[in-house]
């Protein structure tokens, strides 16, 4: 039981979509149309995965005074802080979206900040690897370097002023020998996927019910 | 050679310290660099110009503050375009936690061109399940957003009256920093038959030149340098076109890290024994 | 004032994820945490504001977006599913989730087959089929058909299919240093994004 209903769903579901794209006629488009709509509404659901267990193992953190509870302290009152801006927005104004609401300043001033910035870090540690990690060891590792090189310089607008056919050359390799390996690439995984999609819906491929 | 030992033993801080400064001086001296047009940007650009005033662009907004820096320049430089051409804006977002730039930038564009919410543009904003959502628009659009992002149902908005699916939409424009291009591709573009642009990250514009070619989509905006391409094309120079002289010193660094890296590698190795 | 408040409170936030290119400290840890906590709760918001409520709530209890009485209850299908889909949150029924992910998956495996057939296999197929008058034709065909048989894992590599193979990776590298050379100039963007808002909105150097 465990295991025959999850893959009778899996199966079911599946081929009505399927069936649905080649006879979108009544009543299989309306059919296909509300298992979309429930798609979007129980993968909404897995949003809320995961925050019980956070707020559990930091309340636990906070209460039992382990190391690192003034973190944990710190973690629930974001969480506290920006439950309560979302709720006063919503109820005063029906959205979260609003414009100036204190939901949208722990957005603007907190979530953006914190976010990008880890997202910018990046950035050093790539000229670090660069400098430490990219060796032009073999035939193939050169043309790698090579082409980001030409990629880099040409791209930027320095490309132009160092050599006015740099651009031309790393918009020509960008459209032609890039686009082909990555076709070849994509056409590949196209097969693949489609290949497992059907294991999936002839129940074939059971992994994601382990 | 003592020279190559010392320097592949150099602090990694002082490679940070120099990348923030190749960044921040051409920052603070406010240097700019005469922007190329590539053709794929101005494809880009084409596709929306040559809309009859009143066309409705669909502009999905997928990203979040991880890749904003790229394609919010992108975004904004479109909501322009759009407004100064007096087509109608639908926007609305695949990452949960980008939705709110959508609205953070018609707050800041719509207004310098008079641009009316529910006449001019409409956010309907986020709603989960990408994929599925983007076949089931192709029905009905009021099946997945009833109400708009502030809660208005979509039939009191005069701008979507008549407008209940792709059939409506003239030009799908999607910002991308993940999978949701390829998706909107699929299941807008291949399905539907809707034109489509992409404005997508440095990360992953390279994987959209095959659509570029084989015309599943119709132009192509990659990265800051994408997006100063489009500032240029439509005359409003903003954060995109400030940053690229960072972005060129940056990458001459990069490539003279990368180099002096290689040869200090190949000269001790010759002198080991 | 608001707009002065909230702009040092994100330069003290975005100076504190910098701090850890220094090295580890307490400023970072505090900043990632409040990161963390920030960001939960936001999706429970959005769980709420983008999907039980107007998806469920609205139609089900308001009528709203829903024709008939039965277009109302049916919706009690979806949020049963969405709440088995929570039961892994108490480790006894968690098999319950099960059911949910199946429906996602179906969905998910339907949508995948047809997607990837008319919107990636078909026209990149189409787009490959090109005449070869000129180089870059040429190019393209001979990049593309050797890149998938540097993947075609299911015969020998030797003879021309190793030659195929050999061109294939030539193709692919350039393929990864073209990917290389955006990744950097992404990334760049980002601390570019960064720097802009420290000099221009906080600062106020550079007017």
């Amino acid at each position: 039981m465990k295991k025959e209903i999850p893959l009778a769903i899996t199966f079911l579901t599946g081929l009505i979509i399927v069936v649905t794209f080649f006879i979108p006629h009544q009543p299989l488009g309306t059919m296909q149309q509300r298992l979309l709509i429930w798609y979007s509404i129980v993968l909404g659901f897995t949003m809320l995965l995961g925050v019980d267990s956070l707020l559990r193992s930091n309340l636990k953190r906070l209460v039992g005074r382990t190391p690192g509870w003034p973190y944990a302290a710190v973690l629930l009152a974001g969480f506290a802080f920006t439950l309560a801006a979302g709720i006063y927005n919503w109820a005063t104004t029906r959205s979260l979206l609003t414009l100036g609401s204190p939901f949208m300043f722990v957005y603007t001033f907190v979530i953006v900040p914190l976010q990008a910035t880890m997202f910018a870090v990046l950035a050093f540690f790539i000229a670090s690897a660069a400098y430490r990690a990219f060796r032009a060891r073999t035939l193939e590792a050169t043309l790698l370097l090579v082409t980001a090189a030409i990629v880099m310089i040409g791209r930027v607008p320095v490309g132009a002023e160092l050599w006015d056919k740099l651009p031309v050359l790393a918009d020509w390799i960008m459209e032609v020998p890039q686009m082909a390996a990555k076709r070849g690439i994509v056409i590949g995984v196209a097969l693949g996927t489609i290949a497992m999609s059907l294991r999936v819906i002839l129940g074939l491929e059971r992994t994601y019910l382990s | 050679m003592r020279f190559f030992e010392r320097i592949a033993a150099i602090d990694r801080r002082l490679i940070y310290l120099a990348l923030a400064l190749s960044v921040l001086i051409p920052l603070l001296f406010k240097m700019v660099l005469p922007t190329r047009v590539s053709e794929p940007v101005r494809a880009a650009y084409r596709s929306i110009d040559d809309l009859p005033e009143g066309s409705v662009v669909m502009i999905s907004v997928d990203y979040d503050a991880s890749s904003a820096p790229e394609l919010q320049p992108i975004y904004l430089g479109i909501l322009q375009h759009c407004f100064a051409k007096k087509l109608k804006v639908l926007v609305l977002g695949q990452w949960v936690m980008g939705t709110p730039f959508g609205e953070l930038g018609l707050g800041r564009i719509a207004p310098l061109y008079d641009a009316v919410y529910g006449v001019d543009y409409v956010n309907l904003g986020y709603r989960p399940g990408y994929r599925a959502q983007m076949v089931g628009l192709g029905r009905e659009i009021r099946d997945f957003f009833a109400v708009d992002s502030r809660g208005i149902t979509l039939d009191s908005l005069p701008m979507m009256a008549g407008v209940h699916n792709y059939n409506q939409i003239d030009l799908l424009v999607g910002l991308e920093a993940g999978q949701a291009g390829d998706e909107w591709i699929q299941f807008a573009g291949a399905r539907y038959g809707v034109d489509i642009v992409i404005g997508a990250t440095g990360v992953v514009a390279p994987d959209k030149f095959h659509y570029l070619q084989a015309r599943q989509i119709r132009g192509l905006i990659g990265g800051l340098q994408g997006a100063a391409e489009y500032e240029t094309l439509i005359g409003k120079p903003g954060a995109a076109i400030a940053g690229m002289v960072a972005q060129s010193w940056a990458h001459l660094l990069l490539l003279a890290f990368i180099v002096l890296g290689n040869v200090g590698y190949f000269v001790m190795r010759r002198a080991k024994p | 004032m608001t707009q002065i408040i909230g702009t040092w409170i994100a330069a003290g936030l975005t100076l504190a994820i910098f701090s850890f290119l220094y090295k580890d400290n307490p400023f970072y840890k505090v900043a990632e945490h409040l990161y963390v906590g920030v960001s939960a709760a936001y999706a429970v918001l959005y769980a709420w504001a983008n999907d039980v409520y107007p998806m469920l709530v609205e139609p089900m209890f308001l009528g709203r977006g829903a024709v008939t009485t039965a277009d109302r209850w049916i919706l009690l299908v979806p949020l049963l599913f969405g709440l088995m889909m929570l039961a892994r949150w108490v480790p006894r029924i968690a098999w319950l989730s099960r059911w949910s992910i199946a429906l996602t998956v179906g969905i998910a495996a339907g949508l995948g087959i047809t997607g990837q057939i008319q919107g990636i296999l078909l026209p990149q197929v189409a787009g490959t089929l090109v005449p070869l008058t000129s180089a870059n034709n040429v190019l393209m065909v001979a990049g593309v058909i050797a890149t998938l048989v540097y993947f075609y894992f299911s015969i020998a590599q030797k003879g021309a299919v190793k030659v195929g193979s050999r061109l294939g990776m030539v193709f692919i590298m350039v393929a990864f240093g073209a990917s290389f050379g955006y990744t950097v100039m992404a990334r760049i963007s980002l601390l570019i994004g960064r720097l802009q808002f420290l000099v221009f909105d906080w600062l106020h150097v550079v007017k």
